[in-house]
């Protein structure tokens, strides 16, 4: 084996490479797990019955229904026929296959990438795939995890391998010390803002520094599962002791000798000294203010300090163009502060900040505060088991108090996909991923915040950060 | 798959960057378990607007996009790449796709081919100035034709092998069947199996 000095991602390629591609060919790599959930399985599965063709690797893939799924009266059946048809879909197909289901009311079932990582199914050194782009969440613990389209999906499952064409490498150095009211999201908002959304296209990004070493496995989570926002197929972050803290004793976490090995394979999963990234970016984590969208594509973010841009500022025509695009869409004025934009809905949510550290940290701010009048909240934990969690700790009770909505697991207002949806002309701070046209409803808004800043505008009406209450 | 060489259509201009995949067909289109018959979710939000371009007569039957930088951004749903096929359209050109859009267009049959931005306002100003006009697309060459004009574009060259021989990906890599087992018999010992199921 070669001594040259290798990137974490270049390492991660290496030990996954089954075939070598050849004359411009792709390489083909093993996949260690395969996530699924019910929207961009169906057509996979039925091309593997057409062809004939069974699952390679059953024990290797695990489903679970979160897209279309109800957050309210989870025993009944779904009211939606056609999503009542897809998630039936799912639980035909994996039963006839014999894949592993977490269905809705099971105390497994969640988010699809709030799931994998619970049951210590997430861990470092593996190739994790999902029909999901959110699958860059996995990234989190030093997997090469990245989403893919329903004939990648099919072609997993048929071969648990997949051509892959190598990625570029790209650094986002993060390094000092994160200020209080200032968390993981607003990184990733920044990062995103910085390079814009296409700028990782063709990149794995590797997100290193002070200031991501400090971060909880939740908040590395929620920097990775943006990723795609960038444009990136995957993020990743080195594992560490906070990593295989976060393991130990999971349901599907190593034991015994295969613990052992486990941590001293792990210990090689880092970027070696004098390995060289195709491109370098750097953020300073002392200076940064919480983060918020103002347009239509999370790369449109700003302090929330800011005001909203003036398109005419922008240089480049087509941003420009978007920028004005936006502004009409969101129905903004250039030069109004963020913080006097007034919000509709709060949702607390998504696999981009519904894991426990986020309910505990949206919980701490609205504790014994009084909601704003405008506002309704909603708090969707990511998992049934994040759910119970929190009632455990009695989070439920300090949003119910509040006045919030206290739901069950499921994707939930992220997508316009499900019961939870924002009316036309709604505005909402939201602590998902997208903030699109549509989104989250037909002609509905959102502003991307972290959870302390969806709690602080949930009590104050408008987009506020939680220093904004101590005033 | 169905191989593809060349073909002649009507070029739509679609004047906007950053395209996701939620406009290219919303989220609530995503609930049907077949393949085929997403043609409707094609820009479902934008074609309800008089003025957008697909609802204009020249382009109601057009089979080539051409559109602004960062196409296909966002969701990985490749329904995307249906509702574009079920809609018509057999090639997409843009300065600039998102990866995973890229990959789901190569499965799938259809030509998303990257030209110069200079090349797409050249093709928006030429299509305006006579809305409606044919192009040829011809993928063993990667140009696009518009009378005179000739615009290359670029395409991954294998993704263009299997395009142009309609060759079906799972084929291919089941005839590795060896590699494979081999890679898996020296497998670590300590990575996750999900069955038999824990934590139940």
């Amino acid at each position: 084996m070669s001594n040259k000095p290798l990137t974490l991602a270049e390492k991660l390629w290496r030990d996954h490479l089954v075939v070598k591609g050849e004359n411009g060919a792709p390489d083909l790599l093993y996949i260690d797990l395969h996530l699924i959930h019910e929207v961009t399985s169906p057509q996979a599965f039925d091309g593997l019955r057409l062809a004939g063709r069974d699952i390679r690797r059953k024990d290797l893939t695990i489903a679970t229904e979160d897209h279309n799924t109800p957050t309210a009266d989870i025993h009944l059946p779904i009211a939606d026929a056609t999503s009542r048809v897809q998630v039936q879909a799912l639980r035909d197909n994996t039963a006839e296959y014999g894949v592993r289901i977490h269905s809705l009311g099971d105390k497994n079932q969640g988010i699809v990438h709030v799931v994998g990582p619970q049951l210590g199914l997430t861990m470092p050194g593996l190739t994790v795939v999902c029909g999901d782009s959110h699958t860059s969440t996995h990234g989190a613990f030093g997997a090469l995890a990245m989403g893919i389209g329903t004939s990648e999906v099919e072609h997993v499952l048929a071969t648990q391998t997949l051509p892959l064409q190598p990625f570029k490498t790209m650094a986002i150095n993060v390094e000092g010390t994160l200020r209080p009211g200032v968390s993981a999201k607003d990184i990733i908002l920044a990062v995103i803002a910085k390079i814009s959304t296409g700028g990782g296209q063709g990149y794995v990004l590797e997100y290193r520094g002070s200031a991501i070493r400090a971060l909880s496995m939740e908040g590395r989570m929620t920097i990775c599962n943006m990723s795609i926002e960038a444009g990136a197929r995957a993020g990743l972050i080195a594992p560490d002791q906070t990593t295989f803290d976060y393991l130990k004793g999971r349901p599907h976490a190593p034991e015994g000798a295969d613990w052992d090995q486990a941590l001293a394979d792990w210990s090689d999963l880092v970027t070696d000294d004098g390995a060289v990234f195709d491109k370098e970016v750097f953020i300073d984590a002392d200076t940064l203010d919480p983060f918020v969208t103002w347009g239509t594509n999370p790369g449109q973010g700003v302090s929330l300090m800011d005001s909203v841009p003036d398109p005419e500022s922008f240089s480049d025509p087509s941003q420009r163009a978007a920028a004005q695009k936006a502004l009409d869409y969101m129905d903004l004025k250039a030069g109004t502060k963020m913080k006097d934009i007034q919000v509709d809905t709060v949702f607390l949510g998504s696999c981009t900040n519904a894991r426990i550290e986020d309910l505990r940290a949206a919980a701490e701010i609205i504790e014994g505060k009084t909601k704003a009048p405008n506002i309704r909240m909603m708090v969707v934990p990511g998992s049934a088991k994040v759910r119970l969690q929190a009632e455990a700790e009695g989070l439920d009770k300090i949003f119910k108090d509040f006045g919030a909505d206290w739901r069950f697991a499921g994707c939930s207002m992220c997508l316009g996909m499900n019961p939870d949806q924002l009316a036309p002309g709604e505005r909402a701070a939201s602590t998902s991923n997208r903030n699109f046209e549509g989104r989250q409803g037909k002609g509905a808004r959102t502003h991307l915040v972290s959870p302390m800043v969806a709690a602080a505008t949930a009590i104050r009406g408008t987009l506020s950060a939680p220093a904004d209450l101590e005033q | 798959m169905e191989k593809i060489s060349n073909f002649t259509g009507i070029a739509a201009p679609l004047k906007l960057s950053n395209v996701d995949t939620d406009q290219i067909i919303p989220a609530v289109f995503l609930k049907r378990i077949t393949k085929t018959g997403f043609e409707d979710g094609l820009f479902a939000n934008w074609r309800q607007k008089e003025d957008f371009v697909l609802n204009q007569e020249p382009y109601q039957n057009a089979s080539v996009l051409i559109t602004g930088s960062d196409f296909g951004t966002g969701s990985s749903r490749e329904h995307a790449v249906w509702a574009l096929k079920d809609y018509g359209f057999k090639a997409v050109f843009s300065s600039k796709f998102a990866d995973i859009f890229l990959g789901n267009s190569g499965k799938q049959g259809l030509i998303a081919g990257v030209i110069s931005e200079a090349d797409t306002e050249k093709l928006w100003r030429l299509i305006d100035e006579n809305p409606g006009v044919q192009v040829e697309v011809d993928l063993p060459s990667q140009e696009i034709r518009l009378g005179a004009e000739v615009v290359s574009f670029d395409i991954d060259e294998y993704t263009k092998l299997r395009l142009t021989e309609g060759l079906d990906d799972i084929g291919i890599t089941l005839q590795n069947e060896a590699a494979i087992a081999a890679y898996e018999a020296k497998r670590e010992s300590w990575k996750p199996k999900t069955l038999p199921a824990k934590g139940v």
